[in-house]
């Protein structure tokens, strides 16, 4: 083959190859425009007021139905979630409040890659502090008297089809600002030993209402654990097996998670359970899929999680104590937060 | 915590060995051939595909499949191995027949390629894992034989160059991927889709670049006496002196290659780099490694491969020693990233370049993936090591000791040099 039939047979492929290129890109961008387009059907979003506090109970979740007001903050009647949507304007990835304290996780679009932080946001969605954030945020909590706040986020990818991820936990006390970047900061006390690991990892943080005890998931060498912290002493204690993202109950007896089972598919290996602190007994929930998310309690006995939907996600209630069936009670929604 | 080495398997660095090169003095050296151009070119546009694909990934599991990335970590381990293993059979496959280089490294380009329109199907952790373990299957399948062909098209005196070249197109490649992706990822919303193809497309141009552009056929001369390309011939390899030298140097130094991730790890917290800085250490890395991989090629011919090799090394050891120093400098940060790069630049490519020399034509892909595969599995051992010497001392005295390794290590490769080679230190 001659150098110019060799150059023809390469321009002629490029051509069709940036038409294939081009063609990708104009699609995935017209679907944006087709996303700001409010969908027939979907929930009624109206622009208006969301705040944390004062007035009926409410939950504050993610919207993602398509339409001017994709993944902003919307507010719906906490007894009937599907019902018209208030949208506030603040985009969050990941959000989560309580006695008027906020936490989102965004992305913040640079020039050469995103970056991620994390802004507290006051009762009125104001912000009042940021931080950085080392990677993808997926967990927000915040304690139930609004004064600390939690995040997970993974860190990785960094290199050729990387597929190894670590996470990192971090802790802020939004009163005074001090900021734990990583839960491996403090001391862990496995099987009642002092423990030490450079593989540690923790994610998925929970509050106990005394502002100084809370729950997180450990991994360490292929294992999880429930473990619980305390703030003040700086500590980490494990508590039980196979938790992972655990939520406590409002009445601080319980906790709900993801528990991976045996024999379920690699790719869809968590069913719900409810431990009980007191008895270490575990109850197993009437939801039959694998659920990825940290659950939320609605109050102490009924739990909110997300599951993949059309729109992204969609969100399900199912009873706190292993009895009758998980239904869904929204679609296009995610990361929700009951408040009053 | 850390963030498993997902670089050990990758033939990124080398530990090189010493060089047949007697550089004639006032001789202006030969250019760097055309093959090594057009396989750097391959190179560099399949890397922009690859890293398209693996800076938007975490995003793409977390904020668009919803899922958390944290099950990859079982696939690691398996993924390590296999790479290791389809390194030594690409090579072998590649020696075969003689020609077969360029048809072996194509194959491994084309399963790469072929493996980015999988992306937009799989929606779960395992199917993508798969997906992405064959992406690596058709790297580890490539690499020896495309080494191979970069050292059968170079001549002895200007191997060290051409291996820079290449290195250095590579990297710009990996450089470039992360713009594009995100570049398209602004062009859209949630447009994984749009990167997943466009990965493709930019994989096919490679592969198209690779069959058009790069001579085969009857590539490797064949001398009258030349060895029959046995699996036994292969693995006899390693009674050569010279490569059995490079082999265990290689080795050696491999088990006191600390990986990327634990550095960039020790720097943020030795040296208090900002989170947010901590996505683009290994892009300073990388500059440096971009920027320096054509001198020190050049400087490999004419000085000798055995001693910039080393000087890798010492830059490595001066990195480590950099990150046990008390003092804390603004400009700290700068200089282990300058010297890890300069350490990348002088054992990468330098490496192969020194090992083509102690290997004969019929056998370099094979002699190369020897090379490549041992080196490999050190550093994954070291990783291993490191990171139980971190859980039971702590980051410190892990690196203390990685240190005091690499000065053994660095030591017996000192004495161990291949014999009967100009330019040893």
């Amino acid at each position: 083959m001659t150098l110019r039939s060799r150059i023809l047979i390469l321009v002629s492929a490029l051509v069709v190859l940036v038409g294939v290129a081009a063609a990708s890109v104009l699609h995935a961008s017209a679907r944006a425009d087709r996303r700001d387009e409010a969908r027939p059907g979907g929930p009624r979003i109206t622009a208006g007021r969301v705040t944390l506090t004062g007035g009926a109970r409410r939950v504050v979740f993610r919207n993602m139905a398509w339409g001017p007001h994709r993944d902003e903050l919307v507010s719906a009647p906490a007894a009937d979630p599907s019902g018209p949507r208030t949208a506030s304007g603040v985009k969050c990835l990941r959000f989560y409040a309580a006695s008027g304290t906020g936490v989102c996780l965004r992305a913040v679009h640079g020039p050469v890659q995103d970056t991620y932080r994390a802004v507290i946001l006051d009762a009125r969605l104001k912000e009042r502090a940021r931080y950085d954030v080392p990677g993808i945020p997926s967990r927000a909590r915040v304690s139930p008297s609004g004064r600390f706040a939690a995040w997970t986020a993974f860190v990785g990818g960094d290199s050729y089809a990387g597929i190894a991820f670590s996470t990192r936990a971090a802790i802020v006390d939004t009163r005074t600002g001090r900021l734990t970047p990583t839960l491996e900061a403090y001391r862990i006390v496995k099987d009642g030993r002092p423990y030490q690991a450079a593989d540690v990892n923790f994610w998925g943080v929970t509050f106990a209402a005394d502002d100084r005890t809370f729950y997180a998931t450990m991994a360490t060498r292929g294992s999880t654990y429930l473990v619980r912290g305390d703030l003040s002493a700086r500590t980490l204690t494990t508590v039980h097996p196979n938790v992972e993202c655990p939520s406590l109950s409002p009445d601080g007896t319980r906790i709900a998670y993801k528990k991976r089972v045996k024999g379920a598919p690699k790719d869809a290996p968590w069913h719900l359970y409810v431990l009980t602190l007191s008895t270490g007994h575990e109850t197993p929930l009437a939801e039959p899929r694998s659920v990825d998310d940290q659950l939320v309690w609605q109050d102490n006995h009924t739990l909110t999680y997300a599951l993949p939907g059309d729109y992204g996600a969609d969100l399900y209630t199912v009873p706190a104590n292993g009895t009758g069936a998980a239904h869904r009670v929204t679609t296009a929604a995610v990361s929700p937060a009951y408040v009053d | 915590m850390y963030v498993a080495d997902s670089r050990s398997g990758a033939p990124r660095t080398a530990t090189s060995a010493a060089d047949a090169v007697r550089p004639r003095a006032g001789r202006r050296l030969p250019a760097v051939a055309p093959t090594v151009l057009a396989l750097g070119t391959v190179s560099l546009i399949t890397d922009v595909s690859s890293e398209m694909v693996t800076a938007v990934l975490p995003l793409y599991l977390v904020a668009g499949l919803g899922l958390s990335p944290l099950g990859f970590g079982l696939l690691d381990g398996i993924y390590n191995g296999v790479s290791a293993l389809v390194r030594l059979a690409g090579g072998h496959l590649a020696d075969r027949g003689g020609g077969r280089h360029k048809w072996v490294a194509g194959a491994g380009y084309a399963l790469s390629a072929a493996c980015k329109p999988l992306l937009l199907v799989a929606h779960t952790l395992t199917p993508i894992g798969l997906v992405l373990a064959l992406d690596r299957t058709g790297k580890g399948l490539r690499t020896a034989p495309r080494d191979a062909l970069i050292s059968l098209s170079s001549t002895a005196e200007n191997r060290g160059r051409a291996f820079g070249v290449h290195r250095a197109m590579d990297t710009a490649g990996a450089l470039l991927g992360p713009l594009a992706a995100f570049l398209v990822l602004r062009a859209t919303v949630d447009g994984y889709d749009a990167v997943f193809t466009v990965s493709c497309c930019v994989a096919v141009v490679g592969v198209l670049v690779l069959v058009l552009f790069v001579p085969g056929g009857a590539a490797t001369p064949r001398a009258q006496n030349a060895t029959r390309a046995t699996l036994r011939a292969a693995f006899a390899l390693l009674r050569r002196r010279d490569l059995r030298r490079i082999a265990v140097c290689a080795l050696l130094l491999g088990l006191a290659t600390v990986s990327d991730s634990f550095v960039y790890l020790l720097l943020q917290r030795r040296l208090g780099v900002p989170d947010r800085w901590f996505a683009l250490l290994p892009l300073g890395t990388a500059a440096v490694f971009l920027l320096l991989a054509v001198p020190l090629g050049r400087i490999a011919d004419r000085a000798g491969r055995w001693r910039v090799f080393l000087g890798g090394h010492l830059a490595l050891l001066l990195t480590y020693g950099l990150l046990l120093f008390p003092w804390h400098g603004t400009a700290l940060p700068y200089a282990v990233l300058l010297l890890h790069g300069a350490f990348y630049a002088a054992t990468d490519g330098v490496l192969m370049a020194a090992a083509a020399d102690s290997v004969p034509p019929e056998l370099r892909s094979s002699g190369l993936a020897l090379v490549q595969t041992g080196q490999a599995l050190a550093r994954f051992t070291c990783s291993l090591s490191f990171g139980a010497a971190w859980t039971a001392w702590g980051d410190r005295a892990a690196l203390t000791g990685s240190a005091v390794a690499l000065a053994v290590c660095g030591g017996v490769a000192l004495v161990l040099r291949p014999g009967g080679l100009r330019g040893a230190a």
